[in-house]
Order: structure tokens, then sequence, then C-alpha cells
């Protein structure tokens, strides 16, 4: 007998079985496939408002005057070092003939570039409708905020003669003199400035519903009368919330153009010169990610204690934290990628004063342990990432990401002070040693950031609540709510 | 207050001597959207839907036109940029022409980076002033703040309110047409004289 006889007739397909067991079939599929819900635990509108309002409405937790003592502290430092510059001369800085830039712009970019990506958040994940921003984007924006502010002191006083920087901007003066509008340093003066305007415009806008839910809310007379004048009076009419939703799209869609002009014009300020290690159109691109990457985590660095701080764990969830650290791991792939092209780029330039920075200053040099420490916290330590489980736990990430920061520094570091300490005269060729006044008054910064967060987040609701009830599924007025995964972690619905 | 009251649930009391709105409470998102496809389909023109946060496709069920913020957004580019482009052409070219190694006092590439930047800074300010010109903001008072229930849109309710302006305005009729839709808390809202 054959192995295998061709039948005559095709064989009957077995419907019955097939039937029974398809509504099954599609619904393990469906089960299996729904997206982890953008606020977990199945938790409703009210819930999501209460909780958010609670922060602002509950007593003032006994750690967060500890923290704003500490940071008010800290942040009186910048102050006591700008006054003593200010009334001394740029001289109490460790610059020189050399290295007449280090540590203000160092400070200056590390700051900026934190900023950035409370705008990516903001403006391109909305733009390109990721929903589950929506429960980090108040959170990224404030940190903008308060990230340029602190960038802003830098090139405030390093100017040497404060007192003369108002000639900077293009208004009439006695001497009728008006600003170089081709130099790069004065397309930075721009960049900030507009840069921290529209930022607070952005920021300020996706308030006004919130803080109109406050104002209903607030039982103190006082907070009633801040926020009603601070919400102008919304009423979320449905007229009011379709211009209101156009004009955020637009602000998004400007904040996008923006914050690539910004980063652009901050990478010009070197790639315009004529340094080697400067001189370079990779700059452009190489700004933005750094840009994103210390910005993304710094925000890790605020997410994860608040979130544990103000049982928040339902609303920055741990898909948040995950998405966040893909961002670090996507940014870090990235920034390898232009640290190897820029020593690829040095190598086939052919250019003798640039494979010198590159080859033997840059590795070897006298910086070359800040050039290593850089490459091994941005480049390696990073890929701790490609790891859900680190991905998803959130003290592992915070613990991670503090490398990426410090590493953020140093690349600007490396970038500035090894590029310029060594030019092209080797008899005025030497080192950067950064001065006390310095040191206290970065250190200073770091503390007028965390001051600022901590009353942020004190005084006005700091996630969106109007935005996350509206992505909820409650919120669509065309579907019932279906069976979504809980997405939880362990413990929270104790909350 | 007693005499002549702000705001007066429908069928107790008697109604504010100067009505501003017949206004309605509605549970969720679902209802409010098939509610406000029934009040546009009367025809009333003066009303509007109070709601926590933005319902997608709301605008749409209201029959509302598409949002004009759009149109300052572009005016306000194009004046950052001709402007721009004016200060910055006037004072490099004529006013203080500078030889900057060597490079022509009209170069216009060095000049678009801080075009873009003005362009960028004024079509934002513009979206915010169109949208709060559009949004008849700001406001410190309105009628509907009397209304305590009223506070509750922020929260967790949504309102249809039906507004006494229209010239077809019927306060029976109005009062009919939010029953048969499925409101609740049927209140007159008074206006001050």
């Amino acid at each position: 007998m054959p192995y295998f006889t061709p039948s005559t007739r095709p064989a009957r397909p077995r419907y019955d079985l097939l039937e029974k067991h398809m509504d099954e079939e599609i619904e393990r599929a469906r089960l299996e496939n729904v997206r982890e819900p953008y606020v977990t635990n199945n938790r409703d509108a009210v819930w999501v408002g209460d909780r958010i309002a609670s922060v602002i409405e509950n007593p003032t937790p006994m750690w967060w005057y500890i923290a704003v003592s500490i940071a008010g502290g800290v942040a009186s430092l910048t102050g006591l070092g700008i006054l003593y510059l200010i009334s001394t001369g740029v001289g109490v800085w460790g610059e020189n003939k050399a290295a007449n830039w280090a540590w203000d712009i160092t400070n200056f970019v590390f700051w900026i570039g934190i900023g950035h990506a409370g705008t990516m958040i903001a403006a391109i994940l909305y733009l390109t409708r990721q929903k589950w921003a929506t429960g980090i984007n108040r959170a990224a924006e404030a940190m903008t905020v308060f990230a340029v502010m602190c960038a802003g002191i830098y090139p405030g006083v390093h100017v040497g003669r404060v007192w003369l920087a108002w000639y900077l901007a293009p208004i009439p003066n006695g001497n009728a003199i008006w600003p170089n509008f081709r130099s790069p340093l004065l397309w930075d003066v721009f960049a900030v400035s507009t840069y921290l305007s529209v930022s607070i415009m952005f920021w300020y806008v996706g308030l006004i519903p919130d803080v109109a839910a406050m104002r209903d809310r607030v039982k103190n007379k006082i907070l009633k009368y801040f926020y009603a004048i601070v919400c102008l009076g919304w009423r979320g009419s449905a007229r009011q919330w379709a211009n209101y939703e156009f004009c955020y799209l637009m602000l998004a869609g400007v904040a996008t153009l923006l914050v690539i002009t910004t980063c652009t014009v901050v990478s010009s300020d070197f790639s315009t010169s004529v340094i080697p290690g400067w001189h370079g159109t990779i700059f452009l691109p190489y700004f933005g990610v750094g840009a994103i990457y210390g910005g993304f985590c710094m925000l890790i660095t605020l997410l994860v204690p608040l979130r544990e701080l103000y049982k928040l764990r339902d609303i920055i969830t741990l898909r948040h934290i995950d998405m966040c650290c893909r961002f670090v791991l996507l940014m870090a792939l990235l920034i390898s990628y232009i640290y190897l092209m820029e020593f690829f780029v040095a190598y086939v330039g052919g250019n003798p004063n640039e494979r010198f920075t590159f080859y033997q200053d840059r590795i070897f040099g006298p910086y070359g342990t800040t050039w290593l420490c850089m490459l091994i916290f941005n480049s390696f330590i990073p890929m701790l990432f490609w790891s859900k489980k680190i991905r998803r736990n959130p003290w592992a990430a915070f613990g991670i990401v503090i490398f990426p920061s410090i590493g953020m520094w140093l690349e600007r570091y490396v970038i500035i002070v090894s590029s310029v300490h060594r030019d092209f005269l080797p008899s005025s060729w030497g080192m950067f040693y950064p001065t006390y006044v310095d040191v206290l008054t970065f250190t200073g910064t770091l503390g007028v950031f965390f001051l600022m967060y901590l009353l942020f987040v004190r005084f006005l609701p700091m996630i969106a609540i109007a935005e996350i009830r509206s992505v909820l599924p409650e919120a669509n007025p065309h579907e019932p709510p279906t069976v979504s995964k809980n997405g939880a972690e362990p413990g929270s619905h104790h909350d | 207050m007693t005499e002549n009251p702000l705001v007066c649930p429908v069928g107790s009391g008697p109604v504010p001597k100067k009505l501003y709105a017949v206004g309605a409470e509605f549970a969720n998102p679902k209802e409010l959207y098939a509610a406000a496809e029934k009040v546009r389909e009367s025809g009333i023109k003066s009303w509007d839907c109070y709601t926590p946060y933005y319902i997608h496709g709301l605008d749409k069920a209201m029959g509302l036109p598409k949002s004009w913020v759009g149109l300052f957004t572009f005016a306000g580019g194009l004046a950052g940029l001709t402007g721009g482009f004016l200060l910055i052409t006037i004072t490099s070219v004529y006013v203080y022409p500078m030889d900057e190694q060597g490079k022509p006092y009209f170069s216009l590439p060095g000049f678009v980076p801080i075009l873009d930047l003005l362009m960028i800074l004024l079509s934002a300010i513009m979206s915010i002033v169109g949208m709060t010109t559009l949004c008849l903001l700001p406001r410190l008072h309105h009628p509907l703040w009397e209304w305590e229930a009223f506070t509750r849109a922020t929260h967790d309710k949504f309102f249809i309110v039906i507004e006494a302006n229209d010239p077809r305005f019927n306060e029976n009729a109005a009062v009919d047409l939010l029953r048969e839709i499925g409101g609740t808390n049927l209140t007159f809202i008074g206006d001050e004289e």
C-alpha cells in the first residue's frame, strides 16, 4: 500500500471544532495583546484626581521641610558664588589663557541639555500620539523650566561685566551699537531666552485646567484666590476645550521646532569655531542626542522617589519607568555611535591637529581618565537596560542613571576643556583646575534646581490630571470600558 | 438673596429675575455625548457642554467648527519672521554695518537661527493670545459659578447648559429638552443685573 494516496475528494473541514475553539482563541489573543493600561489597578477618573490633588491637599510631610532646607542651603552657594564673582571679577574662576571656557559653559550645556528631555516628552511624544506620556509630561516640563533657569545663570554671569550684559539685546543704546547677528554667541542668547519663555508658556497652558480643578477643590481662601487667578477663570466648556486643545497642539509643534533649534544653536557655539575637537558637523545631532540622554536620566532620578513618596505608583507606572529606560538605552547607543564617528572622522579627515586632539590628547593626555570615565558611564553602564527586569525595577533604574548623569557632565567637560587646553601654539599649553568658586557655584545650581522642583510639587499639580483622565477607558464615549490588563505592581492596590 | 435667588433648582421656588441659562447634570461622557447630539439636532445655538477633561469627538457631536487658534499661530509666526528680518537687516546693513571676517553685511544664512527663534517666540505667544481670546478668558466671575453643583465640573460631573441669550430660547422648552435627554439636577441659573 502506498504511503500517500492523493484523495479524490478534499477532506471536509471540521467547522464544528473550529467554532468551538475560535472564541476562546480570539479572547486569549486579545488579552495577550492588550496594551498595558495608562493607569494601573483599574483606577477611575475620580481616584486619579483625588490622588494627584492629595499631594497638595495633605499636610506637608516632614521630609519635604528637610529636603527644602537642604536644597535651599545648597542653593545659597550659587548666590554667594555669583556675588563673589561679580564683585571681584571672572578671575575667581579657574579659567586661563588656553582654557578660556571651562566649568561655566560645561554647566550651561549640562543644564540646558536636561531641559531638552522635558520638551521631548511633552511636545514630540504628544505629536506622535504617545498617550502614555500624559503620566509624566507635567513633571518633565517642570524639569525643563527649572533646568533652563539654572542654565541661564551661566551665560548671564560669565560675560564679566554683568551690568553690560544688556548690550546683547537688540535695543537702542547710547553708543548706537547693535549686536552682531551673525555670531553664534548671540544666537545662544536668543535661543536660551526663547527656550525659557516658550517652555514656561507650554507648561502654563498645560496647567490651566488642572489649576482650575484645584481652585474648585481647595478650602483655603488664599490658595483659592491664587488658583482662580492662575487658571484665568477656566470653566472647561467644550468650546473652550476645542480651542485649548488646538492651542496645545500648536505649542507642541512650535516647541518641537524650538528644541531642535536650541540644541543646534548651542552646538554651533562650538562647531563654528576652528578648534580641533569642536569643528565638526556632527555636533548638531551630537548635542541633541546628548541633551535628551541627560534629560531622561534626570527625569528618572526625579520620578522614582516621587512616585514612592506620594504613592503615585498607579499613575507613574512601571511602564513609564520602562519607557524612560528604553529612551536612555537608545540615546546611549546613539551617543556611543557618535563617539566612534568622532574618532573615525578625525582619522579620515587627515588634519594632524585633529588627530592629535583625539588620538593622543583625549585618550592618553592629562584628561584621559575623565574621558575613560565618560565612556564607561555613558556607553557601557546603561547597557544594563537591555534587561527588562532592570528596566522594570525603579530603584535599580534610579541607581543606574546616576552614572550617565555624571557621564553627561563629564562629556561636556571633555569636549570643552580637553579640546582647548592644548591649542595650536604649544607654548600656551596648560591645564585647567577648577577653583572652589567654580565648585560651589555648580553645586549651588543643583540646590536651585531641586528647591524649585520641591516647591512645584508642593503647590501645583505635578501630574496632568485632565490629560490622564482623557486617556482613561471611561473617557471614551463610544466604547464601554473593556477588560484590560491590570498592570499593577505587587502590593500597590493597598495605597 | 431669598427674594431674588441667583440659582434655583427647577420646580422649587422662584425663577431668577434675569435668567442666564438652564443647566443639567450628566453622569458620564457616554450620556453627555448622546445628549449633546440631541441638543444639536434641536437647533439650539447658544449652549455648551462642560466637562472635567477633553472628550475626543465631543466637538463634532456638538457641531462645533474647527478652532481658529491656528490662524493666530500663523499670524504670529509671520510677524516674527518679517519683524525679525527687518530688525536684523536694518541694523546689520544700514544702521550699524560691521565688518566681521569679511562676511557680507547682508549674510542671510547667518541670520537664519535668530529669524527662526523670533518666529517661534511670536507664534507661541500668539497661540496663547488666540486661545485666551477665543475662550473669552481671563474671566474673574461667571454666572455659572453661583451654581454649587458646578464646582464638580472640573472633577467628576458633566453638564449641559442652554443659555438664555439664544433668540429662540424658551425656558419651559429648554427644561423639557434637558429632561428628555436624560439630564438630572436641572437648575435655573440667574445673572446679576
